[in-house]
């Protein structure tokens, strides 16, 4: 009886897609001839797609209901695979040292092709770890991170055009150029709750955005800047497939920076400070910790790595336009921490290699890219908010004293 | 003045579409305290769906008001199922969930539809058939406003007071507004608070619809993007006059158009989005409950 009704109900379901997707999926007008594509195969994938679907759905809602059941019921919730893998450091260790010695010989194996996508693939894993302190230590949901990864791009751009300036002169000053966007930005939201924070970094960085692209005397308009210097090398030319093994160990020892500087962060007095306003705003704050110090530097952390990332991005493509910072980048690096797990330095990492190299490697469906992304962030979210590889908290534990259990025993 | 009035009524067409899409916002935030992203895409939707409508209709030999009747249904009809399965799919799971992870998942709904449509129908913008008719009334007064303008901002003035009428006399009127006063009280009371929600969502995305239709054949042409800008829009119009407050989007939303339309005929017309964003910034931290809106402490 039971799974007479779930049949139904899928059918139902198949039926109610179908209808749904009906206008937009199997009629297509072509307006200059004026002629009506009908497409009815879609409507049969949808159906089919939909029914089968219907029953995942079912299975993975009922999975999380018992998980949660599960854990109400257990006192101490059990440790998980992934999370002794992360904290036992006789598991993590090797797989430490495997990723270590792949990504250190990565360029003596792979083409200049599999190095320039690495590479990207590694920036936007910076990239990620820098929106991950705003977003998942902080718990400042920023839709504008494009912004402070625009600034770095263009202040290196600009700086190089303007005066030659190269590349490693360069580096710290997009990164406090973005330090400083990112308080700019702080300074008015500092009192917004999450949904309106949201919306005006989106709204600021489609400002930086719109005004990169109309100010033309200042920025070169929507045509870009072009010929930017790659990085040097101790004043020795470099042959272009040289420079991009060189940019790839170059954006590795800026990874492993930002990783070591997160990771440290993370457990200090500021990222702990992070983390509890993250939690629970005014709690915090009846704790004597400083909201808009809190605030400001997490937003001006963020904004450092965005802006090293996007020097990094400048000297690699040797060209800039308004039409690499978009808002569909901000969506990515938020997909990235999204998926990978939020608060969690392998997570985000993970995040960043899937998302990247999966639609380089899988042309086929590289169209279907932005459709998949905003799928997973809803799928995510509604099975698995805490991502892929959930932050793990560090706690500490005190051996309870015979004697005190009767009293604090919980 | 007569730049002035063209600006002025501009402004006022401008502004009535960003209220039809700023009530779907106010009310869904009212009772959910969740920006519905996905809501811009609604709105692109219902457009869409006209247009294929209209055309599918113009192209069998149909004319004039009947395939405006027709498409609007449909794309009415359309766009409420939508917005009713998105709250099934990508909000009803999370209700009990942090707060940061319906805005996200609301978020990745926008992008899904967004591709959606760009995969399904096609990346370039469309020619959107006139379907408002010409009002030969308006002739006398066609330097400074048209016929399409005129239906617009009438349709708006319509659509605003039967929703307020809705909201104040009708049982499910009065249902949301409890649920949106206090959620576990209204379900206490025996609301169906499940089906207030849908209905909510369903109403909201029929006015997106409309606003969809009204602004495509006015300006005669849509691809998968209008809906993120407008929607954007909309919500600051929604935040300007108080998030929450029927009235309050209806302002918000005026003083939304004809910022950007007297800013963009006095200032420069580069910067459009420039002053709609910056205003948004401006008003979130001078007055972040909005200009109807009543701020409240926030209770442990």
């Amino acid at each position: 009886m039971k799974h007479i009704t779930a049949l139904k109900n899928s059918l139902l379901i198949s039926f109610w897609f179908m209808f749904l997707t009906f206008p937009i999926m199997v009629i297509r007008v072509n307006t200059i001839e004026n002629v009506v594509e009908w497409r009815w195969m879609n409507m049969l994938y949808v159906g089919f797609g939909s029914f089968v679907l219907s029953f995942v759905w079912r299975y993975l809602i009922s999975r999380k209901e018992a998980g949660v059941k599960q854990a109400a019921a257990a006192d101490t919730p059990s440790k998980r695979l992934t999370e002794r893998l992360l904290t036992d450091s006789a598991f993590y260790r090797p797989v430490q040292i495997m990723a270590a010695v792949f990504f250190l010989a990565f360029p003596l194996i792979f083409s200049t092709y599999q190095i320039n996508i690495m590479t990207t693939a590694l920036m936007y894993v910076m990239l990620g770890l820098g929106l991950n302190i705003v977003v998942g230590l902080a718990g400042l949901l920023d839709l504008g991170y494009v912004a402070f990864y625009a600034v770095g791009a263009y202040s290196y751009a600009l700086l190089n055009h303007h005066f030659g300036l190269g590349f490693w002169a360069i580096l710290p000053v997009g990164a406090i150029l973005g330090a400083l966007f990112g308080i700019l930005l702080g300074f008015p939201v500092l009192r917004l709750r999450g949904d309106y924070l949201a919306i005006v970094t989106l709204g600021f960085g489609e400002i930086i955005r719109l005004i990169l692209e109309n100010w033309n005397e200042f920025s070169f308009g929507p045509s870009g800047i072009a010929n930017i210097d790659r990085p040097g090398f101790f004043n020795i030319d470099l042959s272009l497939e040289q420079v991009t093994v060189y940019l790839y160990y170059l954006v590795i020892g800026l990874c492993l920076f930002t990783m070591v500087v997160v990771n440290r962060l993370k457990d200090s007095r500021i990222g702990r400070a992070w983390v509890a306003l993250r939690e629970d705003e005014i709690a915090c704050q009846a704790m004597g910790i400083d909201k808009t110090k809190t605030k400001l530097t997490a937003f001006a952390l963020g904004a450092t790595w965005a802006g090293m990332a996007g020097v990094v991005f400048a000297a690699k493509t040797t060209f800039v336009n308004p039409a690499s910072f978009t808002f569909m980048e901000s969506a990515m690096f938020l997909s990235i921490v999204v998926l990978g797990g939020m608060g969690s330095i392998t997570g985000v990492i993970i995040g960043a290699m899937i998302l990247i190299l999966t639609p380089e490697y899988l042309r086929a469906f590289s169209s279907y890219r932005m459709l998949l992304f905003g799928a997973v962030m809803v799928l995510m979210m509604v099975f698995r908010p805490q991502g892929i590889i959930a932050g793990v908290r560090r706690m500490y534990h005190f051996p309870v004293k015979q004697s005190e259990k009767g009293i604090g025993g919980s | 003045m007569d730049y002035f009035l063209e600006l002025l009524i501009g402004g006022l067409t401008r502004g009535s579409i960003y209220a039809l899409i700023a009530l779907g916002y106010t009310m869904v935030y009212g009772i959910i305290e969740l920006i519905n992203f996905a809501h811009g895409e609604i709105y692109m939707i219902g457009a869409f769906t006209a247009l294929i409508i209209a055309s599918v209709l113009t192209m069998a030999g149909m004319s004039g008001l009947s395939v405006l009747i027709l498409a609007s249904v449909v794309a009415v009809i359309y766009a409420s199922a939508y917005g009713f399965t998105v709250e099934k799919i990508a909000y009803k799971p999370l209700r009990q969930a942090q707060r940061l992870s319906p805005l996200i998942s609301a978020i990745g709904m926008s992008i899904f539809l967004q591709n959606y449509v760009l995969i399904a129908q096609t990346s370039d913008f469309l020619p959107f058939p006139s379907l408002l008719p010409e009002l030969p009334f308006m002739d006398a007064y066609a330097q400074f406003m048209g016929s399409s303008e005129l239906i617009i901002v009438a349709t708006t003035a319509v659509m605003t007071i039967i929703l307020t009428l809705f909201i104040k006399f009708t049982k499910m009127g009065k249902a949301m507004r409890a649920t949106a006063q206090d959620r576990n009280m209204a379900m206490l009371l025996g609301v169906n608070v499940n089906r207030v929600i849908s209905n909510t969502f369903i109403i909201g995305s029929a006015l997106a619809a409309v606003g969809g239709i009204l602004i495509a054949s006015h300006i005669g042409r849509i691809n998968f993007y209008i809906g993120f800008i407008a929607g954007i829009k909309a919500f600051t119009a929604a935040v300007l006059g108080g998030i929450g407050s029927i009235p309050g989007a209806v302002l918000g939303g005026l003083i939304l158009g004809w910022t950007e339309s007297f800013a963009t005929g006095y200032v420069s017309s580069d910067y459009e989005d420039v002053f709609a964003f910056a205003l948004l910034v401006l008003i979130l931290i001078f007055r972040p409950a909005g200009l109807l809106g009543k701020s409240t402490v926030q209770k442990v």
